[in-house]
């Protein structure tokens, strides 16, 4: 039965890192300025994690054959434990996990403590029961009020914009897909029009809730990388459980040379 | 040592009569066997709906046979609807780990063991032990009518987030009575684990026997006691919050929900000011604790069965001690962590992160000193000690995860994604029923009096060992991928090629949930046909293992015991045997 034990432990151990191994880490393409300093914690970790991992797991395998009961005689070594021991590897364990978490510090205050940068292009983002729009403040840019009451999904007023009496909604671009222009700094200004969702792109390492009652701003820029992969298109998912069509919210993000997006916008404002 | 004396008591009556007996029993023993069998019947529920939910996953047009009929609405001719899909991910969570891994580790085991270990005829409470246990049932009762009714569950999940839970039926099928019921059962739940966790700490401070100082408590009692403590405190968050939510829905209060929502194109008025996050935060007070309630139990369970089969001493037992106060302390402050991308605050955000690596600290020294228990020992492989080891595997598979999700920057990527499922699914659901089944196979003998059949169940532990891989540990590399959680299907582009990684997690599931039939035999045969059980079958050393199996009414025969010594002396240099029992005096453990 040792063996056995033993051997099971051994091999999913095996078998587990080998195909952390064999597809380098699962993480999809990266297509975002900060992805690779979170790109890099992420694969840190997991060489620290693998590393304990394959260690307890044939720690384990290894005291489970070695020290089973045999017919020898042999009998338990008495011990209650080892102080020095065990502050050694109390320290250690301090050390690397939080070690571990201010190494990744900087990429959260990349992240969150700074603003975008200067100049950077605002976009909102509204989530609805089951769909994804996008405003784009237009040549004023200024983003119109919203009213309430003013919502109409039948006829595509996502916001609840009043184009006849607020001048600043009049040249406001709303669409159903997020395109923006390659390496400009973006920032997202997140709104839920009923419950919670989730903002989700995995290539582009952004990842942010929406909830009703608060605008939050998120910020970021797509690499040149973007372009090279899947014509820059990429699906934007809802993350946070939010009723019956969770699971096909959905809308995609186009990553677009800056003049093709100029393009795009002006056909996208034609059509309001 | 301590020169602690037996004392005799007044022997207590037993109750006669089928009800007093074995119904309406104030008898912690009865009460501990009511909690369990009410988890065992509550996990075949939730294995069965996670099937239900794993095989729609792979094959969503498949006809599920007798579905229809429980749901007609949920599912027309057996066919899944996607609301309905979310309705068992709904009571799926909240009958695992409110029915399952809260109740039978802790008011189970602990129920009937507890009063034991420490040397006492009863718990402190009796009558508010029955009345934790009736609580307790219907909550589950109530849980389980929302099956019944139109709409049929609620869909927003075990936690609940409004305002899609308090909007009421205009936020999706299950969010108006199904989504009440929820929330009256967990609030039932709540009241019968207060008054639970009162009588747990009571019974440890006040009923210790003599000479059982707090030093000498098993492993398991001070997983009870520090798990009560924490119900206490976080049970009561949950209560308020759950009262809060129930009058958003139903008193036009307004703690959970802003002004200006528009859902299904209606204004939604009447309210205003809300805050959501607010029931974020007071939910995730209460649920990080709970991730602890759930372990702390089966950590204690864990290190009792290693160092009785490894014939050891607890390696560190202070130690041990310590990391379970720190783990109770800590796992107060690191809520937030469950939050990182909610729209929080970043700082808070960052402060939380830190104290999330900080808890993992007592984590890892629980660990080094259970691999630390078993150098050197003398192993024998009994069933109890394999799911002892199964929990160490487990608990290092699932807790390692932990340290990517409790990094703020990390958790970014992979929040929300199977990568949480598969984290919290080994460390807190599968490793903490482990526990439960080593507590099972370990004290089956002295709960029936009979002899589990050893051969079943090493092979239920293979399979379940080796099931629970299969079905978990892919989950990362899902979650890797970006594969979202709580998706009926999978339309997304990026998400159809892990198909068949899905497909292979879900023949893993049925055939694991299938192998745990083997238990179930073992354990009802066993209680008819099993081999007599001897009163201390595993050479063990605390005081459950000094009375009669199964263990008799009011413990001690009309004495209390005395103690002498620690919960684990084995081996001791020296010594006739290779154990030592706690009420053996000085003079009886040489010679």
């Amino acid at each position: 039965m040792a063996l056995l034990i033993a051997a099971i432990v051994t091999l999913i151990t095996l078998v587990t890192v080998g195909l952390f191994w064999a597809h380098a880490g699962w993480l999809p393409v990266d297509i975002s300025a900060h992805g690779p300093a979170m790109d890099h914690q992420i694969i840190l970790t997991l060489i620290i994690a693998g590393i304990i991992f394959v260690l307890a797991q044939l720690g384990l395998a290894l005291f489970v054959w070695k020290y089973r009961e045999r017919r020898d005689g042999r009998k338990a070594a008495y011990s209650t434990g080892n102080s020095r021991l065990e502050m050694l590897w109390t320290t250690a364990a301090a050390v690397v996990f939080i070690g571990l978490n201010l190494l990744g510090y900087r990429v959260w205050a990349r992240m969150y403590f700074t603003g975008p940068q200067p100049g950077a292009m605002q976009i909102e983002v509204q989530g609805q029961q089951f769909a994804w729009y996008f405003r784009y403040p237009g040549p004023d840019g200024k983003f119109g009020p919203t009213h309430v009451d003013k919502v109409d999904d039948a006829t595509g007023n996502f916001f609840g914009l009043d184009r006849v009496h607020d001048p600043d909604s009049r040249d406001d671009i709303v669409t159903a897909t997020l395109g923006i222009p390659v390496d400009r700094p973006i920032e997202l200004i997140l709104r839920s029009q009923d419950v919670g969702h989730g903002f989700f792109v995995r290539e582009l390492r952004l990842h942010q809730d929406l909830v009703p009652g608060m605008l939050i701003p998120v910020h970021f820029t797509a690499t040149d990388e973007a372009l090279r992969h899947q014509g820059g298109r990429y699906e934007i998912v809802c993350t946070q459980l939010c009723g019956m069509g969770h699971y096909k919210m959905r809308a995609f993000l186009q990553v677009m040379t800056e003049q093709n997006f100029g393009n795009w916008l002006q056909s996208q404002a034609a059509a309001q | 040592m301590s020169d602690a004396q037996e004392i005799a008591v007044h022997p207590r009556e037993a109750p006669s009569g089928f009800l007093r007996k074995y119904v309406f029993s104030a008898d912690h023993k009865v009460i501990g066997k009511q909690y369990y069998f009410l988890a065992l019947f509550s996990v075949l529920i939730g294995m069965t709906l996670s099937w239900l939910m794993r095989i729609h996953v792979v094959w969503p047009n498949a006809h599920l046979w007798g579905l229809g009929r429980l749901s007609p609405t949920g599912a027309p001719g057996g066919l899944m609807t996607p609301e309905y899909y979310l309705s068992l991910v709904t009571i799926h969570g909240t009958i695992m780990v409110f029915f399952v891994l809260t109740t039978a580790p802790q008011s189970g085991f602990g129920n009937y063991f507890l009063p034991i270990q420490l040397g006492a005829e009863e718990m402190a409470f009796p009558r508010l032990n029955m009345l934790s246990f009736w609580v307790t049932l219907a909550a589950l009762l109530v849980l389980l009518s929302s099956f019944f009714i139109a709409g049929g569950p609620p869909l927003s999940g075990w936690t609940a987030y409004p305002p899609l839970s308090a909007l009421g039926k205009i936020a999706g099928p299950g969010e108006g009575a199904g989504q009440t019921l929820w929330i009256v059962s967990i609030a039932l739940f709540c009241v019968g684990a207060l008054l639970s966790s009162i009588n747990f700490i009571a019974t440890t401070l006040d009923l210790r026997a003599r000479g059982m100082k707090l030093m000498r408590m098993p492993l398991t009692s001070w997983g009870w006691f520090i798990t009560a403590i924490l119900s206490l405190l976080s049970f009561t968050v949950l209560l308020a919050a759950g009262v809060m939510l129930l009058l958003d829905r139903s008193a036009g209060t307004s703690f959970f929900i802003p002004g200006g929502l528009i859902v299904s194109d209606k204004v939604i008025t009447g309210h205003s000011g809300g805050s959501p996050l607010l029931w974020q935060h007071l939910f995730w007070f209460f649920g990080h604790p709970e991730v602890y309630i759930a372990i702390l139990p089966g950590m204690g369970i864990t290190s009792h069965i290693l160092s009785c089969f490894s014939r050891k001493p607890v390696f560190g037992y202070k130690a041990m001690v310590y990391a379970s106060l720190a783990i109770g302390a800590m796992g107060f402050m690191v809520w937030g962590h469950h939050m990182f991308v909610s729209g929080m605050n970043p700082y808070s955000g960052f402060a939380f992160s830190v104290l999330t690596m900080a808890i993992a600290v007592p984590s890892a020294i629980k660990t080094f000193n259970w691999l630390g228990t078993m150098w050197g020992g003398r192993l024998r492989l009994t069933t109890a000690m394999l799911f002892a080891i199964g929990f160490f595997s487990m608990f290092v598979s699932g807790g390692l995860s932990g340290i990517f999700l409790g990094q703020a920057p990390v958790d970014v990527q992979l929040h929300a994604t199977y990568f949480v499922v598969g984290h919290f699914h080994l460390v807190m659901g599968v490793a903490a029923v482990f526990g439960i089944f080593a507590g099972t196979y370990f004290w089956f003998p002295k709960m029936f009096g009979r002899m589990m059949n050893e051969t079943l169940g090493k092979i239920h532990f293979v399979i379940t060992f080796v099931g629970a891989y299969c079905i978990f540990m892919p989950m990362y590399y899902l979650g890797l991928e970006g594969n979202v959680r709580r998706y009926s299907e999978f339309v997304d582009q990026f998400m159809k090629p892990l198909m068949p990684i899905h497909e292979f997690m879900t023949v893993a599931a049925l055939v694991t949930g299938a192998a745990q039939l083997i238990f179930l035999f073992n354990l009802f045969w066993s209680m008819a046909k099993g081999r007599q059980a001897e009163d201390n079958p595993w050479e063990a050393t605390t005081l459950e293992w000094t009375i009669p199996s199964p263990a008799p009414f009011g413990n001690f025969g009309g004495r209390l015991p005395a103690v002498h010594r620690g919960a684990y002396e084995y081996s001791v240099p020296g010594a006739a045997r290779d154990y030592i029992m706690q009420d053996a005096p000085a003079a009886a453990s040489a010679a």
